[in-house]
């Protein structure tokens, strides 16, 4: 898991040891590089993320990774800043640009975004496989509200999984070795348990 | 919308021990939140809140250990408020493993502090605790609602749907309203405080003070509640988890 000095990891690594997996929270790139799976953690601002990721250059150990297909999680401000930029507050801040696309308010009655919701995700993910009926805790007031597809026939097109909140939303994208859940699966109970049993259960 | 409505269950807790009785059967040690906390997720509730009630800062120190050791075993979100001051207090008790932090007092004396703590660790980490009370005569506030501090027994004479709405404005990601007037009468929230509220914020809003029966929280629900707080009826076992959303459910609100 990445530390770049973040908020409450506390429960994601947990979370992932009760699925049976070995956590290291660390900088280091090189511990970074050889893990099996690399999760991105990440609450709060969108600046502040890209500032917090900046310090251990981050976006290079998720980009090298990308590179040589191995696989990453990104987790609430961890999925938005793999996406080209954010627009808080009016001001747009560059992200990782893994995805096309901008991260920005929700258009709702009551914001943020708070609670148990259910998703739409494809037939083909491995992700939700078994937990697709299942409610995930989200707490967020942006969103990446569109998905642009990747424009190249010769790849497989991302799974986009979706949720609704005054308008539709991506809860999740599984996209080659780069997966990331707008909800916080730590926190979504037995769900969420699974789906990250579904992602370590994938890694090797 | 595809949000749930959140049963919340909390607990009082000074100096590393749940306050005020709690009634489970076969527990080990009924005075363990961490115990109860862990009954509370198996039990389905949404969300788990601590109220940190003790006097000194000593015993808040244990809390802080409490917290961990919470965030260890259940993987709901857990909210923890009582006592925070500080942007260093939410720090600390985020780190500990809470997922939100409430603030009450501190923020009425010093407003600041709401943007203070939602510029530095977002505002989905922030629930503003307003512990209203109904006020007639000449202190009626605008709304007829007004603020309290000191569990109810000091008014401000700040009007409790301002209040609301301004630390909203500041930033504050939910709002706790606790009625004072319902609060332990187990006769229902105060669901005309409770419209009053929802009609001016945005933000998610807590139902709190009142609980006794499953339709209570329907009540609260059609009201404009997107949750619901409660303690006693919980702890005594009047009600479990799994009554009260299977009452809601089949009332034709959204529950998980």
């Amino acid at each position: 898991m990445l530390d770049y000095g973040f908020g409450n990891v506390r429960s994601a690594v947990r979370a992932l040891e009760r699925v049976g997996a070995q956590v290291v929270l660390t900088a280091d790139p090189e511990v970074a590089a050889a893990a099996d799976g690399l999760v991105v953690p990440g609450v709060g601002a969108f600046a502040a993320v890209m500032q917090g990721l900046a310090q251990v250059r981050g976006g290079q150990i998720i980009g090298r990774r990308l590179a040589g297909g191995r696989p990453v999680l990104g987790i609430c401000v961890g999925m938005q800043v793999m996406f080209e930029a954010g627009d808080e507050h009016g001001v747009r801040t560059d992200g990782l640009g893994e995805w096309p696309g901008l991260v920005d308010r929700l258009e709702a009655d009551v914001v943020p975004h708070m609670g148990w919701a259910t998703v739409e995700p494809p037939a083909d993910s491995v992700l939700f496989a078994g937990v697709a009926d299942e409610r995930f805790y989200f707490v967020h007031s942006y969103a990446a509200r569109t998905f642009p597809p990747l424009g190249d026939a010769l790849f497989t097109p991302p799974r986009v999984t979706w949720a609704d909140h005054g308008g539709r939303f991506v809860a999740a994208v599984e996209n080659g070795p780069l997966a990331a859940t707008q909800f916080h699966p730590e926190k979504s109970g037995d769900a969420g348990s699974a789906l990250l049993a579904n992602w370590v259960r994938s890694l090797t | 919308m595809a949000v749930a409505l959140r049963v919340i269950p909390c607990l009082d807790v000074e100096a590393g021990r749940v306050v005020k009785g709690v009634n489970f059967e076969n527990l080990r040690d009924a005075g363990d939140p961490v115990e109860l906390a862990r009954r509370y997720d198996a039990e389905g509730a949404d969300e788990i809140t601590f109220l940190d009630v003790s006097a000194s800062s000593g015993d808040r120190e244990t809390t802080y250990d409490v917290v961990r050791r919470t965030a260890e075993e259940i993987f709901v979100p857990l909210t923890v408020g009582g006592g925070v001051r500080t942007t260093q207090d939410v720090d600390r008790l985020l780190r500990a493993g809470a997922d939100k932090v409430g603030v009450n007092t501190a923020a009425i004396a010093r407003p600041e502090l709401i943007a203070e703590i939602a510029q530095r660790f977002g505002s989905q980490v922030l629930v503003l605790s307003v512990d209203a009370r109904r006020v007639t005569g000449d202190t009626r506030t605008e709304s007829g609602f007004e603020v309290t501090t000191h569990g109810g027994r000091r008014g401000t004479g700040i009007d409790a749907v301002e209040w609301a709405e301004r630390g909203a404005r500041l930033g504050v990601g939910e709002i706790l309203l606790n009625s004072m007037d319902a609060d332990g009468t187990t006769s229902g929230f105060d669901l005309e405080m409770l419209r009053a509220v929802r009609a001016r914020v945005h933000v998610p809003l807590i139902a709190s003070g009142g609980a006794g029966t499953a339709d209570h929280f329907v009540e609260a629900a059609h009201a404009g509640a997107d949750a619901v707080l409660a303690a006693s009826v919980f702890h005594f076992r009047t009600l479990t988890i799994g009554q009260v959303k299977d009452r809601l459910r089949s009332a034709g609100v959204v529950v998980r």
